[in-house]
């Protein structure tokens, strides 16, 4: 017998002849359901995202461009890394930026590691969508946007819709039906990297980005 | 520092525990380390306070609890089911699962996909089951390069310790300690005890090494059966360092951190964040179906995960002890213990230090190296009120005492049930029970014992060694009464 059956022979041996019943959920979730409207989930969110020291800047579907090479202006940001083939990877194609070079992603991640690591100064992404309860991004890795974009880069900008934006990760999982078709890496995002390892004392940018910086594209025009 | 637990030689040996004796020592040497108390003290009320800022609202907590209980319950009462339904979907999804009885099995297994990528460096996310199995020490043994990348762990490995808290693992350092070791450590580097230099300087040694090494290693949050998913959760970003930038990852879990659906995720990672270190939700959620696709332009491109028993199974056959199982491993139980917080994460000598140590190390270990463990406790019970799965830990306690205590029998619940049985005690405690137990025995017997107290014997077994004699008293409550009347 192989460990996996030997394994799996104790357990069954000692299973509980009927199972428990199945957790019910919705009685948790259900009764603490907000009615919020779209710019409430944005302020929630917000406040949130702002909580883990991210930055955030509101935006809109015609100006983000032009916002986002004035943010990489004003942090210095000499290369920019980006997944073209995606909506907004094309608006970024036809974008003037004085002083970054936007640099598209192109081959496997063997082929720019060194530039990745140690010459590309931000990454720039679309997100699916945010939680407002906690103040979270969510990515999903693709052909288009690999997952260390958001990863090695020591600024991730990362660009989104405020209509995405839901009340909780339950939610989430629920309404979009995650469950039927995860990519192979699905990410929740809260903020730069950070760590309180040395004395409970917190520090940003312990081994992935130093910065996080969130453009809200804010279709109603509330823009600020 | 406290006194640290020696290593072994043997691989087979989870971590070096030493005899009772020397538990007894180093518990002597915690409580009498001024540094360390304070380290710790200091600590403790911090973290307290932070979990204490998540929860304003107690009915959310109560429910939050409850529901969090009833899926790990309801994950546990179908292990098996869920585990064969995670390895399809795993495979499906093109990960190779693995499994491994012990920890002697899983270092063989990871050091055999080391040696088919002649692997010369293992980068390493944060994972308790890695230590449990002793796996740098198995991998250094065999000439490869284990390294930890999580801050708190690079800097245990640097100063040859072990993690004293099962997330903070380095929270018995100061911040002077750290830097005094960076500076004797690592080329280069003068004494600075100034926090964002010292992360600044982790960073910048750890980042060439995930550049460069060949196999990712993490440990898992949660893995969904469902969909074939491993969670992980971290703040720092080098768990998704580890499991996207080397072209393998190697995954390994202990057999209970399984859940069937994706949507059981959304509770325990909530209650999981906010328990342990009192955040809302940590930075990164990691969640990882599979290896790097046709298409997909980074991502390893192999996935490994390795299933670990190691006495998991034994603690899963008994209905009681099978609640250790829900753990989802936060350490809110050793912030809340008045235990730890005096003598430390080290001075246990096992792995997973205070109360789920003490309730998981004997099922790894057996009673016969852990049976003093469960007697290290005050049972004041602030372990089971804060336990974010409401695992019942001072009833284990008080069951593994037992266990521990009772006379070796033929269908032992656990490995080393009886380990410190001892007669003569075992034999006053059945005498007590016979006379408490029948009035009119007890009567006579008290009786007689009031009589004769001036003969009780000054030496009375191991109540002697740190308290006075016990001696009946002169008159029995019972005659007293009766005068009063």
């Amino acid at each position: 017998m192989s460990a996996r059956d030997r394994i799996l022979a104790k357990l069954r041996a000692t299973q509980p002849a009927a199972p428990n019943a199945l957790p019910d959920l919705d009685a948790h979730y259900t009764p603490r359901v907000r009615g919020e409207t779209k710019a409430e989930r944005l302020a929630r969110f917000r406040n949130g995202i702002e909580g883990f020291h991210a930055e955030v800047h509101i935006s809109s579907e015609a100006d983000w461009p032009a916002l986002l090479a004035r943010l990489c202006a004003d942090k210095n940001v000499a290369t920019i890394l980006y997944g073209a083939d995606t909506p907004a990877g094309q608006r970024l194609d036809q974008a003037a930026f004085p002083a970054t070079t936007l640099r598209p992603w192109t081959g496997q991640v063997e082929d720019l590691k060194a530039d990745l690591f140690h010459r590309v100064d931000a990454g720039f992404t679309q997100t699916r969508g945010a939680i407002a309860e906690t103040g979270t991004l969510m990515l999903w890795s693709s052909e288009a946007e690999p997952r260390t974009l958001s990863l090695v880069p020591p600024i991730h900008f990362a660009l989104l819709d405020a209509a995405t934006i839901q009340p909780t990760f339950f939610d989430v999982l629920r309404t979009e039906n995650w469950a039927a078709g995860l990519p192979t890496n699905a990410l929740l995002i809260s903020g730069p990297s950070k760590t309180a390892d040395i004395q409970q004392t917190l520090a940003y940018g312990a081994h992935g980005p130093k910065e996080l910086v969130v453009i809200v594209i804010n279709a109603e025009g509330d823009a600020q | 520092m406290s006194t640290q637990p020696q290593q072994q030689s043997s691989s087979s040996q989870p971590i070096a525990f030493v005899s009772a004796q020397a538990l007894r020592a180093r518990m002597h040497d915690a409580v009498n380390n001024p540094h360390l108390r304070q380290s710790f003290r200091g600590a403790m009320d911090f973290l307290m306070a932070k979990r204490a800022a998540q929860f304003p609202d107690q009915d959310e907590l109560d429910s939050l609890r409850a529901l969090s209980e009833g899926i790990r319950q309801y994950s546990l009462s179908r292990l098996p089911d869920l585990l064969e339904q995670l390895e399809a979907n795993l495979t499906r999804n093109g990960v190779k699962v693995h499994w491994a009885e012990t920890p002697d099995e899983a270092n063989a297994i990871m050091l055999d996909i080391a040696r088919r990528h002649s692997a010369k460096l293992i980068v390493k996310g944060k994972s308790m089951v890695s230590e449990e199995i002793e796996f740098n020490h198995a991998m250094e043994a065999a000439g490869v390069g284990a390294l930890e990348s999580d801050m708190g762990e690079y800097i245990v490995q640097l100063a040859g310790e072990k993690p004293s808290h099962i997330i903070m693992p380095a929270i018995h350092q100061t911040k002077q300690q750290i830097a005094k070791l960076f500076a004797e450590k690592i080329p280069g580097v003068d004494y600075t005890d100034n926090v964002d230099a010292l992360i600044r300087i982790g960073r910048n040694v750890l980042r060439d090494k995930f550049e460069s090494a060949d196999i990712g290693l993490s440990g898992v949050n949660f893995a969904v059966a469902e969909t074939g998913t491993l969670c992980l959760v971290e703040n720092e970003g080098n768990g998704r360092m580890c499991t996207t930038v080397p072209k393998v990852h190697i995954a390994i879990t202990g057999i209970e951190k399984i859940v069937e659906k994706l949507e059981h995720v959304a509770p325990l990672y909530s209650i999981l964040t906010r328990s342990a270190t009192g955040q809302a939700v940590s930075t990164y959620f990691n969640m990882i179906s599979g290896p790097r696709k046709a298409g997909d332009k980074d991502g390893p491109e192999e996935v490994h995960l390795v299933l670990l028993d190691n006495g998991r199974s034994q603690a899963y056959a008994d209905e009681q002890l099978r609640k250790t199982l829900q753990c989802i491993r936060c350490g809110a139980c050793m912030n809340h213990c008045p235990v730890y917080t005096r003598i430390g994460g080290h001075a246990y000598g096992t792995t997973y230090p205070g109360p789920i140590g003490k309730i998981i190390s004997p099922h790894m270990m057996g009673l016969e190296q852990t049976h003093l463990l469960p007697t290290a406790s005050s049972l004041c019970g602030a372990c089971g009120e804060v336990c974010p799965v409401k695992i019942p830990i001072p009833e284990l306690l008080i069951r593994l005492r037992g266990e521990a205590n009772s006379a070796p029998h033929a269908h032992p619940a656990m490995v080393g049930q009886g380990a410190a049985y001892d007669p003569k005690i075992s034999f006053v405690w059945r005498m007590w029970a016979r006379l408490y137990g029948r009035p009119a025995t007890y009567r006579a017997f008290s009786w007689l014992a009031t009589r004769f107290r001036a003969l009780t014997p000054r030496k009375q077994s191991g109540w002697t060694v740190a308290r006075t004699p016990l001696q009946p008293a002169p008159r029995r409550l019972r005659d007293m009464l009766k005068d009063r009347r």
